[in-house]
C-alpha cells in the first residue's frame, strides 16, 4: 500500500468511526479528490462533512477551530504546506492558545495538514519545510507523516492528544510504498515510545552512528545507511518519531549510549530548526556520555529554487547524510 | 458567461502586432503542455490558453511607469510585457538566459516593474503599497494586478481593497474570471459578486464581456486615465475562459462545461473573422515558438548560488 492510500484510508475511517469528524480544504471533493488525490473519495461517502472551501487557508482554520470549540473533530487541508502561514494566526494565536488560556484545559481537537516539501520543482513558495516554525508553541503538537507509522493511528493519536496539531506530510511519500526501508534493513517500534520507529541492521544498539529524522527523510536516510553499509561498513540506526514536538528523548537514550556519533537530519532549511532542537534535549541528557555534539543535517540556507538542478543543489540528499555521517565519526 | 448574440457575431478586431502577439502567447503555453506531455519539463505549470487577449488588451493601456503584478497564471502577463518569450521558458525549464536564474521558474518572476508569486492574494497589499509609492513619487503611473475569481477568497484582497479606496491610490486590478479555481467553479466559492464586493469599498468596478481588443480598450481608456488622475482604483473584471486544465491533465470539468469556453475561445473568433490573415499570422507564430523551444532545450542549465 502506498503512504498517500494508508493516508486517504485513515480519513475515510476516521470520518466512519467519528459521527463528528470533519475534513475541510480546498478543491477537495470528488471527483477531483484534492491537489494530491488524498481525500479521493471521502465527499462522495460524507457529503456533508467533507466541505470544499473558498481559497481562504485563514478562514477555513478558524472555522475549524470553531467546530473543535463545540466538541467536534476537525482536519483541515491545505492545499501546499506553505500556505499554512496564512492560517499561522487562528493555529497560534488561537487554537493553541485556547486550550489553556482561558484557565481550565479545553480540548481543541484538530489537525492542520500541510502536504509538504520540495524535489518536485514546484518553486519557493510551494515547496518548503515549515516545521521549525510551529516547534515551542504551547498546547501545539507538530506531527509528520512516516512511511513508518500507519496514518490512522496517527491521527487517533493527535485527536486524542486534546490540542490543536500540525500534520506535516512530505509530498514525496505520497506514492511510496508504506513500511519498506529496503531489503537490507529491518524496522519495529521503539521499546518505550510507542512513536518512534526504529530501523536497524541487526542490532539497533550497536550501531556506529544513531539518526533521528522525521517520516519525510526515511528513504533518504536508509539510501545512506545502506552506502555507508556497503561502502564503508558503518552501521547506522535510524529513529523515526511521528511527534515532532513535543519531543521526549528520554526513552532513546539505551539506543543513543552505544552509538559513536548522533545525528538529527530534516528537509528544513538551516537557521532555528527542529533539529537543533533534539539536539539541545539530547544534550541535556547525556551531555557528558557523547563523544562529540549531536551533528545537524538540513537543507541549505536558503530558498527552494524550481529548476531542478538548483533545488537538488540546496536541498538535503542522501549524498548529504552520508557525508554527515562520516564526518561525524571521523576522530 | 457564454457570449451570445451580437458580441459573439461582432468581427475581433486585432492589428498585426496584437494578433501576432496574441499567437505568440497561445502557441507558448502549448508548447508548455506538449513539453510537459513529453517528461521534458520539471516542476507544474499554469497556462493562460483561452485568457491570452486579457494581457494584450491592457498592453496599451499600460505604460513603461506602471507597475504589473502577475500571478499563478502569468505567462500571458509576461509576455505582453516583455518580447522575451526565450528568457521565458529558459526560466521555467532552467536554462541559460532564465529570466531569474531558473530560481523562481513559472510562478516567481520579477523583472524591471513586472512581479509575480504562486501564494494567491498576497499581491494585492504589495500593489497598493507600490501605488502608495507611485502616488508620490510619479503621479500618473499605476500598479495593474491580475488575480482571479477564486482569489476573492483571501482575506487580504479586502484588506487591500480598503486601503486603496480610503487613501484613493492608483490600482488596476484586473480580475480574470473564468468562473473557475483550479476545479472549483466560482459558484461554489463566491457568494455576491466581484462587482458588488468592490462597491462595497467604494471602489469602481468595470465588467467587460468581450474579446474584442478594439472594444475593450474603448471602455476601458477613460477609466484607467481616471486612476492615473487620482481619482481612486478600479476593478475591471473580465468574463472570460479557462481552456485548458488547471495546470497538465487536471482538468476534471465535464466535457460540456469545456466545450462551451472553446466555444468563446478569443481564437476561434478570431479565425472566423479575418481567416487569411489569421492563419499566416498562426503559422508565423507556431514556427517561431517551435524554433525557440528547439534553441532553448538545446542551451546548458542555469547558474544560481544560493
Ligand atoms: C494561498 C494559496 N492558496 C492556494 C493556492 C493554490 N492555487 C493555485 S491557483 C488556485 C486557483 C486560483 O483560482 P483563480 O484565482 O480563479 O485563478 P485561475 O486559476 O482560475 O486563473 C489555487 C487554489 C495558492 N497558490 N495560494
Ligand atoms: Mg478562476
Amino acid at each position: 500500500m502506498r503512504v498517500g492510500e494508508n493516508l486517504n484510508a485513515a480519513l475515510h475511517g476516521l470520518l466512519e468511526s467519528d459521527p463528528s469528524a470533519y475534513v475541510i480544504g480546498e478543491d477537495i471533493l470528488d471527483p477531483y479528490g484534492g491537489a494530491f488525490k488524498i481525500t479521493k473519495g471521502l465527499s462522495t461517502r460524507f457529503p456533508d462533512r467533507v466541505l470544499g472551501t473558498p481559497i481562504s487557508e485563514s478562514g477555513i482554520t478558524g472555522l475549524a477551530a470553531g467546530l473543535a470549540l463545540c466538541g467536534d473533530a476537525a482536519v483541515v487541508e491545505i492545499m501546499f504546506g506553505d500556505f499554512v502561514a496564512l492560517a499561522f494566526d487562528q493555529i497560534v494565536n488561537f487554537a493553541a492558545k485556547s486550550v489553556t488560556m482561558y484557565g481550565s484545559r479545553l480540548p481543541i481537537r484538530m489537525v492542520v495538514r500541510c502536504p509538504t516539501g520540495g524535489g518536485r520543482g514546484y518553486g519557493p513558495t510551494h515547496s518548503q519545510s515549515l516545521q521549525k516554525h510551529f516547534v515551542g508553541v504551547p498546547g501545539l503538537s507538530v506531527y509528520e507523516m512516516s512511511p513508518l507509522h500507519d496514518n490512522r493511528a496517527v491521527f487517533d493519536a493527535m485527536l486524542a492528544s486534546g490540542g490543536p496539531c500540525v500534520f506535516f506530510e512530505d509530498k514525496i511519500l505520497y506514492t511510496r510504498r508504506m513500511n519498506d526501508v529496503g531489503d537490507l534493513f529491518r524496522h519495529d517500534v521503539l521499546p518505550g515510545a510507542e512513536d518512534v520507529a526504529r530501523v536497524f541492521l541487526e542490532d539497533p544498539e550497536a550501531a556506529d552512528c544513531v539518526i533521528i529524522a522525521p517520516g519525510g527523510m526515511v528513504d533518504r536516510v536508509v539510501t545512506a545507511m545502506r552506502s555507508l553499509l556497503l561502502e564503508q561498513e558503518v552501521t547506522c540506526c535510524l529513529l523515526v518519531p511521528s511527534r515532532l514536538y513535543p519531543f521526549d528523548a528520554e526513552p532513546l537514550l539505551p539506543v543513543l549510549r552505544g552509538a559513536r556519533a548522533v545525528l538529527v537530519a530534516e528537509e528544513g532549511t538551516a537557521g532555528g530548526t527542529w533539529g537543533s532542537e533534539v539536539a539541545h534535549r539530547i544534550h541535556r541528557l547525556m551531555w557528558n556520555d557523547l563523544r562529540r555534539p549531536v551533528a545537524l543535517v538540513n537543507s541549505a540556507d536558503s530558498v527552494i529554487p524550481t529548476a531542478a538542478h538548483l533545488e537538488r543543489a540546496v536541498l538535503v540528499q542522501d549524498s548529504t547524510i552520508h557525508d554527515a555521517v562520516l564526518e561525524a565519526l571521523r576522530d | 458567461m457564454t457570449e451570445t448574440g451580437a458580441a459573439v457575431l461582432s468581427a475581433r478586431r486585432a492589428d498585426d502586432d496584437d494578433l501576432a502577439l496574441l499567437l505568440l502567447i497561445r502557441h507558448f503555453e502549448l508548447a508548455l503542455l506538449d513539453l510537459f506531455g513529453r517528461g521534458e519539463l520539471n516542476g507544474t505549470t499554469h497556462t493562460c490558453l483561452g485568457q491570452e487577449y486579457v494581457p494584450v488588451a491592457l498592453r496599451r493601456l499600460l505604460t513603461g511607469a506602471d507597475h504589473v503584478f502577475g500571478n499563478h497564471r502569468g505567462h500571458g502577463h509576461y509576455l505582453a510585457r516583455f518580447d522575451d518569450p526565450a528568457g521565458l521558458l529558459a526560466e521555467i525549464m532552467g536554462r541559460e538566459g532564465a529570466v531569474c536564474g531558473g530560481v523562481g521558474g513559472s510562478q516567481h518572476i520579477l523583472r524591471d516593474r513586472y512581479v509575480s508569486t504562486g501564494v494567491q492574494g498576497e499581491s494585492l497589499p504589495v500593489a497598493a503599497g507600490v501605488a502608495l509609492h507611485l502616488k508620490r513619487t510619479e503621479p500618473g503611473a499605476l500598479a495593474c494586478v491580475f488575480i482571479g475569481d477564486g482569489t476573492w477568497g483571501e482575506g487580504a484582497v479586502y484588506e487591500a481593497l480598503n486601503l486603496v479606496s480610503l487613501w484613493r491610490l492608483p490600482l488596476l486590478v484586473i480580475v480574470e474570471n473564468n468562473g473557475i479555481a483550479q476545479s472549483t467553479p466560482t459558484t461554489r466559492q463566491m457568494a455576491g459578486t466581484v462587482r458588488a464586493r468592490a462597491e462595497a469599498f467604494g471602489v469602481r468596478h468595470h465588467g467587460v464581456e468581450t474579446s474584442d481588443l478594439a472594444t475593450i480598450r474603448d471602455e476601458l481608456a477613460p477609466l484607467v486615465a481616471a486612476v492615473r488622475a487620482g481619482e481612486g482604483p478600479l476593478v475591471v473584471e473580465f468574463a472570460t475562459h479557462r481552456i485548458g486544465p488547471h495546470s497538465k491533465g487536471d482538468d476534471t470539468r465535464d466535457p460540456e462545461t469545456v466545450r462551451r469556453a472553446r466555444d468563446n475561445d478569443w481564437y476561434r473568433l478570431y479565425g472566423e473573422a479575418d481567416p487569411e490573415r489569421f492563419e499566416r499570422a498562426d503559422q508565423a507564430q507556431r514556427a517561431r515558438v517551435d524554433a525557440i523551444v528547439r534553441e532553448v532545450s538545446a542551451r546548458p542549465p542555469s547558474r544560481w548560488r544560493p
